[in-house]
């Protein structure tokens, strides 16, 4: 059976499978559509948030980063996980006793203002939609790779997709999908893995195997990694960070971040009682982590094996490896995978020197003086995932499976997002403020029209890339960061803040954020209108547009503070409601609104 | 009514109380032992590097894992304590 059919089969029966469970638990109610009927088990859950939570950033690229940053790429995997601690300690288990359907209609109760609830749901459309885009282009691009159609036919694929289940299921379609989803891409991604690990170090488990000694030269895999990138002039792979403040705040935006985003809190909607709201947030950390603690293992074999099929005489043991005398591979005896992603466009090659071979190291370092005329390869970083099976030489299956995992990622993540924004449109801005009379039938109605106007929006954004993939994450977790998460914090752990002051940290975090990225990035990312070049030394304090939303975040808090402080109490029905929060007891019925 | 309300008051400080500790832990082995203490932990080596390393890439994500399984479990035993379970 060709490549192509193995493909088609893979992807194929885990779509009807999703599909199925679609139909299968069809939303009846608004109640199921927004929170799949409030009875999900928090191990189903868990899986679910693990499967919503990690998207194709998490799947295809993070690794690739980590492969070419080493250790300064760690802020992804400490950053994309630490703010399920925050998610768990600080909102998850209240805003369940709350027990309403939308985040934005925690902010407008709590803050007894409509106006601070359209600000809430501004944010969160503006979080979400920038966040399903690149959902949407990373779906298309790995159904045109994996299908071998063109890029527009594969998005038009992932979106008819997304559409059927996720509109005619709601919550309690995506949840069993989700959890389906979640199965798929765990085995997708650790298979390879467990059999690169064996190959390299001889340990079947990845992330003991980063730890291991490498089998062909004995020495331990990571030192035997430095060895291999600082001979042809990389930086070590461990090598410590100069900016550590950039780096501490980066970290610290993913995690406020993550725990600001709407999908993912969302999902401690659906569960039971406020104890299993705990649990989950436990439980989705630990399916979230099977593939975050396998992530570093496959990046670090993945530039190993990168760098010792370019030069094969680096395979072994190696002492004072003289990078001049160095055998690169002839372009002639290229393998097999690097000939199909050439295809792609993902990685090229360019016989700078004319002789035949290929060049590969890094450009800053000195090699001219060695009769070298620069680097002569360069792969992008997205493809090592993808591409793992084939360098590992693995069965044609394994590329099969990738193929539905990558996808399940990308689906599954959009389907979380699309709900979010269809829920904020249909209850917060419909029934919050347009229509508040409108019947359940109608609203549920306007949910899968504002599900289905979102995902042609994203597709023709999708189709259509302003260019920016790695902006529109930063952008999406920036404002999540610095609008909604501090407000929630505060509405919880603060009985003194009120409507005035949350409103305005909202927005001054939320402008602050949004000044400072397109300042670096140009204004509404419009190429060519940044004020300051995107470099380091422009940056202020050092502190790289990607990790701002933190320092929006503070500027939130610190507004929201000083503006409450200088103006009346909430009423005494607003603490009451915050007391009742923060008690457990009788969230059970809290649901039955 | 009274008691019920110190009762009620005592169960969110403790709760407070948790919530930082567990807080304080968090930021130490992620911005702590993996970003600013790195170059302490340097001396102390893992499988061809060092501590702080691990602490970058596996080691944080692990003590999260078990900083909210910690945190769930003993703010159940707090809910029965102060009678506020389900």
């Amino acid at each position: 059976m060709s490549q192509f059919a193995i493909n088609i089969l893979f992807v194929g029966a885990s779509f009807a499978i999703y599909i199925g469970i679609a139909i299968w638990a069809k939303a009846g109610s608004t109640k199921d559509f927004y929170v799949a009927g409030g009875g999900v088990h928090p191990i189903t859950n868990g899986m679910a948030i693990g499967a919503d939570w990690m998207s194709a950033a998490s799947f295809i690229s993070m690794a690739g980063l980590i492969a070419a940053g080493g250790y300064a790429n760690s802020t992804f995997l400490m950053g994309w996980t630490g703010g399920y601690v925050l998610l768990a300690l600080l909102l998850a288990p209240y805003l369940r006793k709350f027990g309403k359907f939308t985040v934005p209609e925690f902010i407008g109760d709590r803050f007894y203002s409509r106006t601070a609830r359209m600000v809430a749901v501004v944010c969160l459309i503006v979080a979400s939609l920038t966040y399903v885009i690149g959902q949407m282009a990373g779906a298309g691009v790995a159904f045109s790779r994996f299908l071998e159609v063109d890029a527009t036919t594969g998005l038009i694929i992932a979106a008819v997709v997304v559409f059927f289940y996720s509109v005619l299921g709601g919550m309690k379609g995506i949840t069993y999908t989700q959890v389906a989803q979640y199965i798929v891409l765990i085995i997708a991604y650790t298979i390879p893995a467990v059999f690169i690990s064996l190959e390299l170090t001889g340990n079947p488990l990845p992330p003991l195997g980063l730890f291991s000694d490498h089998s062909a030269s004995g020495q331990p895999l990571l030192a035997k990694l430095n060895e291999v990138v600082t001979a042809l002039g990389f930086d070590a792979y461990t090598a410590m960070v100069d900016n550590k403040l950039n780096m501490v705040l980066f970290t610290l935006s993913l995690m406020i971040g993550t725990a600001g985003l709407p999908h993912v809190i969302m999902r401690f909607f659906t569960v039971p009682k406020v104890a299993d709201a705990r649990w989950s947030a436990g439980w989705a950390l630990v399916f979230i982590g099977l593939l975050y603690l396998t992530a570093p293992a496959v990046a670090s074999m993945a530039r190993l094996n990168l760098m010792t099929t370019i030069y094969p005489d680096m395979a072994g043991q190696v002492e004072n490896y003289d990078a001049a005398a160095a055998n690169p591979l002839a372009y002639e005896d290229r393998p097999e995978w690097i000939r199909t992603w050439e295809e792609t466009g993902l990685i090229t090659f360019e016989d700078k020197n004319n002789d035949g071979n290929i060049q590969f190291y890094n450009d800053g370092a000195s090699f001219e003086d060695r009769g070298w005329e620069g680097n002569e390869l360069s792969v992008n970083n997205d493809i090592l995932v993808l591409a793992n099976p084939e360098i590992a030489n693995l069965p044609s299956w394994v590329i099969g499976l990738i193929a539905a995992g990558g996808l399940a990622a990308a689906l599954s993540t959009a389907a979380g997002l699309l709900l979010a924004i269809s829920s904020a449109i249909s209850h917060d801005l419909i029934k919050g403020a347009i229509n508040p009379g409108i019947t359940e039938r109608g609203e549920l109605r306007a949910a899968r029209i504002s599900m289905s106007v979102a995902i042609v929006v994203a597709t023709y954004l999708g189709a259509n890339p302003p260019g920016f993939a790695a902006q529109v994450v930063a952008l999406a977790f920036g404002i999540a960061a610095a609008s909604l998460f501090p407000v929630l914090m505060m509405g919880i752990f603060s009985k003194r803040v009120n409507n005035k002051g949350a409103i305005a940290g909202m927005l001054s975090g939320l402008i602050f954020t949004l000044v400072y990225i397109f300042i670096y990035k140009g204004w509404f990312f419009i190429p060519g209108t940044n004020n300051l070049a995107d470099t380091p030394e422009n940056w202020v304090l050092g502190i790289s547009p990607l990790s701002i939303g933190a320092v929006g975040a503070i500027v939130n808090f610190a507004v929201a503070y000083l503006v409450s402080k200088s103006s009346e109490e909430p009423p005494r029905e607003i603490q009451e409601l915050v007391e009742s929060v923060r008690y457990p007891k009788g969230a059970g019925g809290a649901i039955n609104h | 009514m009274a008691d019920e309300k110190t009762n009620a008051e005592a169960y969110w400080k403790a709760n407070v109380r948790l919530i930082t500790g567990c807080l304080i832990v968090w930021a130490l082995v992620s911005y702590g032992c993996a970003i600013l203490l790195r170059p302490l932990l340097s001396s102390i080596p893992v499988g061809g590097t060092d501590l702080g390393f691990w602490f970058a890439q596996q080691g944080s994500i692990l003590t999260f894992i078990g900083l909210i399984f910690f945190y769930a479990w003993k703010m159940n035993r707090l809910d029965k304590q102060y009678g506020l379970e389900e």
